[in-house]
């Protein structure tokens, strides 16, 4: 479970969150919808441990992440804009380099399981560096699965996946809902928040807003969707 | 499962020397640079005879350690890369296991720039840096150095002009540490016993042992958003 009360973030003067409350339950996703700059990832950064709040109270999986951070990142999966990847190792090494830092016991075998499921098997021996963008972000989905997190943390998991990359995104989204993870994704594009059928929240003004605020196609949304 | 401290550095450290092999940019700049620099030193100071011996740990060291700040960042800037550094604060271990398995990867790319360079100073400026002993004193200067340098590499990876900041803020730092380097190596090359180069090796183990502390101490704080 994710549970946020009354937090705040602030950049020099700038307050981007503003006592934001939030609630995730496990196998009840969330989409988390925003523009640009309504700071979703900085929400997200913070859950993930990547950064301290100025204030507030924050449990992930039951643990606070500010004095538990060690514990939190072993449970939480963190899907970044970026692929977090190293472009000169081989799509295997970047995986086994992970897997040791997470002290998975089957390294060999999770790596080539996922590599396989990613379709990038045949490519697991190729530098990232010739990787297109869609098998990169392929790639760091086979990275954020690696460890077998209870907790994902999606920033715009659908940006520069090609057709295979979203098949794979969204298989593996179910089976984590299927299994109650706790999914919260971030996502800037309202139609693709809507499509997943997941409940919807709107990150503005630095705080949540209900899911009955948030406008698709112009009109007033539906409210918020079952997991 | 729980993963110890030293096979996270580990890991760290190899991921490293896997992308060193692989590019040789780090091994390459440093090594290139050191050999141009030592080579520039050697003909506009034109010595000869004791004097050149002299000089000769003095332009070791310097053109080291000078070539070593681009090692660093060029280490730092792969991290920075593709937001690495992120997926290495995301892993369940303590952070200084990324200090510590960055520096152990620039001690071991610097040595071996050293080892390397060694041989060419001797020539150009007729000394005896191919002793034993002088071992000893490369690999407590390059550990000090390279925990350092990659401690403060991290600090500056954020920075606009992180590539002239991070010589500001290492060198000034690496005095004590380039002169008791400097030193020991002219007791030894001149055929002195480690004795006699004692005081010189016990302030570059103090040295090492300080920055460990502080390393330790402030790393994350640096890592920290």
């Amino acid at each position: 479970m994710i549970e946020v009360r009354s937090l705040v973030k602030c950049f020099g003067a700038r307050r981007v969150l503003d006592g934001l409350s939030l609630r995730v339950e496990p196998g009840q996703p969330v989409v988390l919808i925003g523009a640009n700059g309504a700071g979703k990832t900085t929400l997200m950064r913070i859950l993930a441990t990547l950064m301290r709040p100025t204030s507030g109270s924050i449990w992930v999986g039951g643990l606070n992440v500010c004095s538990a951070g060690r514990q939190v990142r072993r449970i939480v999966g963190f899907l970044s804009h970026q692929p977090l990847l190293y472009e000169d190792l081989t799509a295997e090494e970047n995986l086994r380099l992970y897997a040791r830092l997470y002290g998975l016991a089957d390294e060999r075998g999770r790596v080539g399981a996922l590599l396989e499921r990613a379709g990038l098997a045949a490519w697991r021996a190729e530098r990232v560096r010739v990787f297109s963008r869609g098998m990169q972000q392929r790639l760091a989905l086979a990275r954020l699965f690696l460890h077998r997190p209870h907790v994902l943390l999606l920033d715009e998991p659908h940006s520069g996946l090609d057709a295979p990359g979203l098949e794979l995104l969204e298989g593996l989204l179910r089976e984590a809902a299927g299994a109650g993870d706790t999914i919260l994704m971030a996502t800037h594009d309202d139609v693709r928040a809507r499509a997943v059928g997941w409940r919807v929240q709107r990150l503005a003004g630095g705080r949540c807003m209900p899911a009955a605020d948030v406008a698709v196609d112009g009109a007033c949304g539906q409210g918020a969707h079952g997991g | 499962m729980r993963v110890s401290f030293l096979r996270a550095v580990w890991a760290v450290a190899r991921k490293d020397l896997a992308t060193e092999v692989r590019t040789g940019e780090m091994l390459g700049g440093v090594w290139v640079f050191s050999l141009l620099g030592a080579f520039v030193l050697g003909l506009a100071l034109d010595l000869r005879g004791d004097a050149a011996r002299e000089a000769a740990a003095g332009v070791l060291w310097a053109t080291v350690m000078l070539a070593g700040t681009l090692g660093l960042n060029r280490s730092l800037a792969r991290e920075q890369a593709g937001g690495c550094l992120d997926g290495l604060r995301l892993a369940p271990v303590d952070r200084s296991t990324i200090l510590f398995g960055k520096a152990v990867g620039a001690f071991l790319v610097m040595g071996l720039a050293e080892v390397l360079l060694a041989p060419f100073i001797s020539v150009l400026f007729g000394a005896d840096l191919l002793r034993w002993p002088l071992l000893l004193v490369g690999g407590l200067g390059t550990l000090g150095y390279a925990l350092v340098g990659t401690m403060l590499a991290t600090v500056a990876l954020r920075a606009r002009a992180r590539e002239v900041l991070l010589p500001v803020l290492l060198l000034p730092i690496a005095v004590p540490l380039l002169i008791a380097c400097v030193r020991a190596t002219q007791v030894l090359a001149a055929g002195g016993a480690l004795a006699a180069a004692g005081r010189w090796l016990r302030l570059l183990v103090v040295y090492d042992l300080v920055m460990l502390a502080v390393a330790m101490l402030t790393f994350d704080a640096a890592v920290e958003e």
